[in-house]
């Protein structure tokens, strides 16, 4: 099924797999974009292409337009030109109310902030992932309780935010972001606000959501993160400055185990 | 994931079940309870006010109801009024008999004015009269009029021969009589009577509580009185009233029935309620306007809800909230918020309604219409309020609202 829309959709401007290979479908393709805000140009031309199952690091300096790079992928935004296709879906064609139910089946987000509401108990926070989805609330509850236990955090289904250290709040973000088992891992400097030795322990679980079959793509200015990724795209005054995937072949290691609920094998 | 992409897939936003939508509503109310009861507060004082309005009006009325039902409404005076002429004319000798004779008449009875002063003792000057009318009173008033005796007993056979009086309430009041018996004695047309009975207030008949009321035959004979009644009482059958009501006069004075004055007492007192209801539509008007103000309030407050909860804003959008999802989100938020309001107003306008009624002993009756138009209308002011805020929320770029945080 992936290999048909696969084909349906020749790559443009990205990492292409050894003739006759199948390589795994793209997840995201980005195909000259740009974004501009009045004068300034915060993406000039900008392209990539993720494919399933990859984890990659965007990394730049403040102002690079990697957070801008961010948003489009996450649709949380639309490009002042170019294409962009999210799991096949042309981001163009899409309204808004179709890019939220987007959002809701195929993105999930890691902030740096967190973004975990005072007071609400780590088990309902991790549900709300799957508030938009249409499950019903026992069912996200029942998900979201493995989930937590998945992120090692299976004794802190009650505590609220103010007595989770960072390192844990984040965790619970990415059980948040992962519950309903999306094609896209988003990650907004996920170690931004932690300590070292937090930001390791995030790394790792995101490099385990990875194993699993989780397509992770993080932002970061941080360049030993982004030099420890497997693939490492730098990018600079809004444009794709090195794609490590144009030396390493992509989609070599990766794509065997997808197509099982990530969150299950990282609490197996 | 084949299931969760299909080739085709078609991309429809998720419907929020309706506990959801409640949920996701009062996510915010929890976390600053103090904000959302000061808020509430004003739109509770607005309703409280409406309600208690309604509820102390209802409960007099109900009062007045059970009142006029205890009393009954078929009770018809007949009085002279004044001649062609413009002097005092009087009922005929036969007047009382001939109202009896109505079809649907059940009782009559009457009084007669008398020009006797009554005082407490005969040391009271002449000129201090306190405003007490000295009346002839029939044997069967009581049984007409059903006007209670509280102490002593109404004028019997005997008594209403000789020197012996009954006091209305306030009467007895301002002469400082508290009992009846042969020690009580009051000063009256220029001898002692003695007090044998007092009357309990009586609304159909209020004439009768600053009244001293002696025998027919007695006042004829110690008081000069000229025979002629002033008020004639008629009991007419619950059906007949308006009948009766209509022959009364031509009945009561054949000769001049355009003199007489026919009325029924528990009109008046119902006229009398209803004058109450400008003062009623005034304090519903304040309490509007004190509704309109409590919708500011929590205008105010969901405003500031969505600018200090943007970054929650672009987290919901980046979970996949539509933009309507969203917008029914801090609808629904600035509806409980007025709804928690408009319950809690109607709970203190019911109070207020209790503790009013009780005082002045009253039937407490707040009408269930009232309750239920009471919350409605909360759950509309907070619509009107939240519209804005919720679609400014709603319109929020989720980058913008992202980069708050």
């Amino acid at each position: 099924m992936r290999s048909q829309t696969e084909k349906a959709w020749p790559v443009v401007g990205g990492p292409v797999g050894e003739p006759g290979e199948e390589a795994p479908p793209p997840v995201v393709e980005l195909e000259g974009v740009s974004k501009t805000y009045g004068d300034v140009v915060a993406l000039a031309g900008a392209g990539i292409v993720v494919r399933r199952g990859e984890m990659l690091a965007i990394v730049g300096p403040s102002g690079s337009g990697k957070s801008t790079m961010l948003n489009i992928m996450g649709t949380l935004d639309r490009p002042s030109a170019g294409t962009v296709r999210i799991d096949g879906h042309t981001v163009d064609a899409l309204s808004d109310r179709q890019l939220s139910a987007l959002r809701a089946r195929t993105i999930g987000f890691v902030f740096q902030a967190f973004h975990l509401a005072a007071g609400v108990p780590a088990l309902d926070a991790v549900a709300d992932g799957l508030l938009y989805s249409g499950l019903p609330r026992g069912e996200r509850r029942d998900l979201a309780e493995r989930a937590l236990r998945g992120v090692g955090l299976g004794a802190r289904l009650h505590n609220e935010p103010h007595q989770l250290s960072g390192g844990e709040k984040q965790r619970v973000a990415i059980a948040r972001a992962v519950l309903g088992d999306p094609p896209l891992l988003l990650a907004d400097e996920p170690t931004g606000a932690l300590d070292s030795r937090a930001g390791e322990v995030v790394m790792e679980l995101l490099h385990t959501l990875h194993r699993a079959g989780t397509t992770v793509v993080v932002i970061t200015h941080d360049r030993d993160i982004a030099a420890s990724l497997p693939r490492e795209v730098r990018i600079k005054d809004g444009r794709i400055e090195h794609d490590s995937a144009a030396r390493n072949e992509p989609g070599t290691a990766t794509g065997t185990a997808v197509g099982k609920a990530a969150v299950e094998r990282v609490g197996a | 994931m084949s299931t969760v992409t299909p080739t085709r897939p078609r991309l429809t936003p998720a419907r929020l079940s309706p506990a959801d939508v409640v949920r996701t509503g009062g996510s915010g109310l929890r976390s600053r309870p103090m904000r959302v009861f000061l808020s509430a507060l004003g739109i509770a004082i607005g309703i409280a006010a409406m309600i208690g309005v309604v509820g102390i009006s209802t409960s007099s009325q109900e009062d007045l109801d059970r009142t006029l039902a205890a009393l009954g409404t078929n009770l018809l005076t007949a009085a002279p009024g004044q001649s062609f002429s413009g002097a005092a004319a009087h009922l005929p000798d036969e007047a009382v008999a001939m109202v009896g004779a109505i079809d649907g008449v059940e009782s009559v009875s009457a009084i007669g004015k008398t020009d006797a002063k009554v005082y407490r003792n005969d040391h009271v000057p002449k000129e201090v009269t306190g405003g007490i009318g000295v009346y002839a009173a029939r044997a069967d008033l009581p049984d007409t009029i059903g006007v209670d005796v509280t102490d002593g007993r109404w004028l019997t056979a005997a008594t209403h021969r000789y020197p012996a009086v009954v006091l209305g309430a306030k009467a007895a009041a301002q002469l400082g009589v508290y009992g009846s018996g042969p020690d009580a004695q009051v000063w009256l047309g220029d001898r002692w009577f003695t007090v044998v009975g007092l009357l309990a207030p009586n609304e159909l008949a209020p004439e009768l509580d600053s009244a001293a009321l002696v025998g027919w035959p007695a006042a004829e004979k110690e008081l000069d009185f000229d025979g002629f009644a002033t008020t004639v009482y008629a009991r007419a059958e619950g059906a007949a009233v308006s009948d009766v009501q209509q022959v009364m006069g031509a009945t009561a004075n054949p000769e001049n029935p355009n003199e007489v004055n026919v009325s029924r007492p528990s009109d008046a007192l119902a006229a009398k309620q209803a004058t109450d209801d400008t003062l009623s539509g005034l304090l519903l008007g304040l309490g509007a306007v004190a509704l309109l103000v409590g919708g500011v309030g929590v205008a105010n407050t969901m405003v500031i809800s969505v600018l200090e909860r943007r970054a929650e804003i672009g987290l919901r959008r980046s979970l996949g909230a539509t933009r309507g999802q969203i917008r029914t989100q801090f609808l629904c938020e600035s509806q409980l918020l007025s709804a928690l309001g408009g319950v809690g107003g109607v709970a203190l306008g019911i109070a207020v309604t209790a503790g009013y009624a009780g005082y002045q002993g009253w039937p407490t009756v707040v009408p269930l219409w009232a309750m239920v138009g009471g919350v409605a209308a909360t759950l509309l002011i907070g619509g009107l309020a939240g519209f804005y805020p919720a679609v400014r929320a709603a319109r929020l770029p989720p980058t913008e609202a992202l980069a708050a945080a």
